[in-house]
């Protein structure tokens, strides 16, 4: 006989409904930096979501163990996330190397989906990031903003893809520029103010929000992140403590701050829709697994977030500072969960 | 959607909104056939087990008592018709591992004819309340919401808690059921005045009748009653239908904002709550002089050919009372009994009606494997804490039962979870968390009494090496048996064939 112990109905919700859900929610961040990148947009997700997908049959079956969790929608999220944080350059190789790094090293390692104390992507993302920070940090112009390549046709694309620059006879620098952080950065450096900056930036900051501008090839639109966001909120999959208060706090300081030294910090709007933030507030913090579990907690984390998101941006080596902010963070949750524990029912604060 | 962004704003939401499947709402109650024959537990309630007034060959009639209650946590069990005892023996009991339980055997004579002695007390309102406790206690009153706790005990009163208010628990949160509904439709005159009894046995002042707006039959019900009355002292309150409002504790939370402090009762806090098939029971024992033979069972599910509401007498064979509602093959199908949240499965249908049964329900095989889908990793995704109606961490507590952290699994509160569901019905990952909690609330118990005995050896032991090997082999034992014990309840597969659950 078997025991079958009450609840004997369920909710209905699965850990695939979950990772679907986020995926689906991806759609409108994917197809615009397909219009902004054409094939080679196309080339860095269907390489990097194989291979995640491959990496986890293999680890899966090198541990003896079902293969079923290949299934459960976790790893093709897992590449579709690593793909929309790589820049429009990144060589066939690297997005493989990308998917086996989250993959192994971030998630299998630990002991598969729930054990990871880092979002998989994000990790394998800042060990590019530091394994190859120049291939990291080139960043084509995108098809919106100059017609140099032809991205959109499948031939020029899958050479950049795979051969590199060189093999279409032309130089990096004619075919990258700045992120708009990295602009400000470097004019910083050079003793240029910040809205004497922004002011000679190739086309206005703004654009960043409908995503008309250098960087990762997810990142750049925050309005298709936004909507992606929404979508997840309305649907109960991520709660709006860790994104709103990420946000939030970084709006603020950037607001404190550019209000008090207009000529070193940037306003907070460009703060908002520049970089990868809206992708990390969204996408990357809420990932359940390493982000704390009770409200309290979620709002500390997403404070944390915005804080050291800000501090790397405006002190720190890096043009941006999010991935690293959510990762810091999440080093942190053991310890938010341990100190947020809700009071239970009946008994004073514990 | 909608809801889901109005909820984006209310920090706190617990409980859950499942289903209701509510399937007989609408089927009036209906009265049961005479069976053959009747088996009575001697232990329906919590508290002391009965012991026999009868013997093989006696001759009994209906509502006469046939075991009393021993110790003073108990309740009497009566015959539920006139007949012959058989059998007193043991026999099975709706119980998840097919346990069994001494029983006493009836024949069912066909006369059905009363036992008079119990007399009516129609003047009760001049009646002392200890008179009519007293009737309560003979009649064998439990909680008929599903605990069965002896009434009586309930309606004492403590000069240091004076009650104030009474709450009539009219909150019958969990899917499928219906008899609390039915019950509160056709009865609502006798559940009024059961309920005025209750106030004059408890000396309180106002009654709440609480119902959730899912039921807006039975709330017009007794508004009219208490409008065509004028009990002003009456008030009858609309609760939204999540699950679980009909939890004692939730249920005064909602009403009174007040939670009842850990390890005390609602009445020290000046509140009782009573069920309200036990307010009818309370009316039928004092103004009828009825006892506690019969209640209102929902029988359901989406195996169930006929299903409806059904007033039954205890003792009545569970497959008897399925037959009536046309099920009569069970192979192929998974039997519940009570609520689909809290209830319990049952290998076989042998077992009796007790007064704990609110409801068979018979599910179908592909209908139990949705919901008991083999368990995953848990990915912290917090909807568990979000739902949990004590404030738990379910996640939290799970991995520490399953790592055998005892210790600290007390310091977690594990004992306030009420194992209302919540939380398993919620997970994406299918973890059942309530099993894993109950497994870990057996193992505290049973660590504390081997603590207690270890404690009790080491002072008679004066030999300091005798108790040291003592406490090392009890230690181990203890390990042994730990490991034994969660290997035999481990986590449940899932059911894969369907004849495979008949037992
Ligand atoms: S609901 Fe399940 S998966 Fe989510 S945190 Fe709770 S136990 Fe883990
Ligand atoms: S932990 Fe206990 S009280 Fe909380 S939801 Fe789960 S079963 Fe209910």
């Amino acid at each position: 006989m078997i025991l079958l112990s009450s609840p004997h109905i369920h909710g209905g919700n699965s850990i695939r409904k979950v990772m679907f859900s986020v995926i689906l929610s991806l759609i409108p961040a994917t197809l615009f930096s397909v219009y902004l990148f054409g094939w080679l947009s196309f080339l860095i997700i269907v390489s990097c979501m194989g291979a995640a997908l491959v990496s986890e049959w293999g680890c899966l079956r090198l541990m003896k163990r079902p293969i079923a969790p290949m299934f459960d929608g976790s790893a093709a999220l897992t590449g579709l996330l690593i793909a929309l944080t790589l820049p429009a350059l990144t060589p066939w190789w690297m997005t493989i190397l990308a998917a086996m790094f989250a993959i192994i090293l971030s998630k299998q390692i630990y002991g598969g989906l729930g054990y990871n104390p880092f979002n998989p992507a994000l990790s394998a993302r800042v060990i590019l990031l530091i394994s190859f920070p120049l291939q990291m940090t080139s960043w084509i112009t995108p098809m919106s903003v100059d017609h140099l390549l032809n991205l959109y046709d499948f031939s020029i694309a899958s050479q950049l893809f795979f051969f590199g620059v060189q093999s279409l006879n032309t130089s990096l620098d004619a075919i990258t520029m700045a992120t708009p952080l990295g602009h400000v950065k470097t004019a910083l450096s050079q003793g240029i103010s910040v809205p004497d900056a922004l002011a000679h930036y190739p086309y206005h900051w703004l654009d960043a929000f409908i995503g008309n501008e250098g960087g990762s090839i997810g990142e750049s639109s925050a309005l298709a992140l936004l909507l992606g966001g929404l979508f997840l909120l309305g649907k109960g999959v991520i709660r709006w403590q860790i994104p709103c208060s990420f946000l939030i706090t970084v709006a603020l300081l950037s607001l404190i701050s550019s209000l008090i030294a207009p000529n070193q910090f940037a306003p907070p709007l460009f703060h908002l829709m520049a970089g990868g933030l809206m992708l990390c507030a969204f996408f990357m913090a809420t990932d359940p697994v390493s982000s704390p579990v009770t409200h309290k907690g979620q709002l500390i984390f997403g404070i944390g977030c915005g804080l050291i998101t800000w501090s790397i941006r405006n002190f720190g080596g890096y043009p941006e500072g999010a991935m690293f902010a959510v990762m810091l963070m999440n080093c942190a949750v053991p310890l938010i969960d341990h100190y947020t524990r809700p009071r239970v029912y009946g008994r004073a604060a514990s | 959607m909608l809801k889901s962004l109005r909820s984006l704003f209310q920090p706190k939401v617990t409980g859950i909104y499942p289903e209701k499947h509510k399937l007989t709402a609408t089927a009036a109650i209906a009265e049961a056939p005479l069976s053959s024959h009747y088996i009575l537990p001697l232990k329906q309630h919590i508290g002391e087990i009965c012991t026999p007034l009868v013997r093989v060959g006696d001759r009994v009639l209906k509502g006469q008592k046939i075991a009393k209650s021993q110790g003073y946590l108990s309740a009497a069990i009566h015959a539920p018709t006139s007949g012959i005892i058989t059998k007193i023996g043991e026999h099975a009991i709706t119980h998840p591992s097919g346990l069994s339980m001494e029983s006493i055997f009836i024949e069912a004579d066909g006369n059905d004819q009363w036992d008079t002695t119990l007399a009516t007390l129609q003047d009760w309102k001049q009646l002392e309340p200890s008179i009519l406790r007293e009737r309560v206690r003979l009649s064998g009153i439990a909680g008929l919401g599903g605990a069965v706790f002896p009434t009586f005990i309930k309606l004492l009163q403590d000069k240091n808690h004076p009650i104030e208010s009474v709450i009539l628990n009219g909150a019958e949160c969990e899917p499928y059921l219906t008899n609390d509904h039915r019950l509160m439709v056709e009865h609502s005159e006798e559940i009024v005045l059961g309920l005025q009894m209750i106030l004059h046995m408890v000396k309180a002042n106002t009654a709440i009748i609480a119902i959730e707006d899912n039921k807006p039959d039975a709330i017009a019900c007794f508004q009219r009653i208490i409008t065509a009355q004028e009990l002003h002292h009456i008030e009858v309150k609309s609760l939204p239908s999540s699950y679980p409002q009909g939890s004692e504790k939730q249920l005064i939370e909602f009403l009174t904002k007040k939670q009842v402090p850990a390890g005390k009762l609602p009445l020290h806090i000046g509140l009782i709550c009573q069920n309200v098939g036990t307010t009818k029971a309370i009316h039928d024992a004092i103004l009828w002089g009825k006892p506690l033979i019969e209640r209102v069972v929902t029988v359901s599910g989406d195996a169930m050919p006929n299903p409806g509401n059904m007033r039954v007498r205890l003792g009545t064979p569970i497959d008897q009372l399925l037959a009536w509602h046309g099920l009569e093959n069970m192979d192929g199908c998974h039997l519940i009994h009570g609520g689909p949240m809290m209830g319990e499965r049952l290998g076989h249908a042998h077992a009796p009606v007790v007064k704990a049964t609110n409801a068979v329900l018979a599910f179908l095989p592909q209908t139990m494997m949705a919901a008991h889908k083999e368990e995953s990793p848990c990915i912290r995704c917090g909807d568990c804490s979000q739902v949990c109606p004590a404030s738990l961490t379910p996640n939290l507590l799970a991995d520490l039962c399953r790592q055998d952290q005892f210790e600290k699994v007390a310091d977690y509160h594990l004992f306030d979870c009420i194992e209302c569901g919540c939380c398993s019905y919620v997970c994406p990952s299918h973890i059942p968390l309530v099993h894993y909690f109950r497994y870990g609330k057996g193992q505290l118990a049973t660590i504390k009494r081997e603590k207690a005995f270890a404690d009790e050896s080491r002072q008679r032991s004066s030999a300091k090496e005798a108790r040291i090997q003592r406490e090392k082999e009890a230690k181990e034992a203890a390990a042994a048996k730990r490991k034994q014990a969660r290997a035999a309840t481990a986590p449940v597969t899932p059911p894969t064939q369907p004849t495979e659950g008949q037992s």
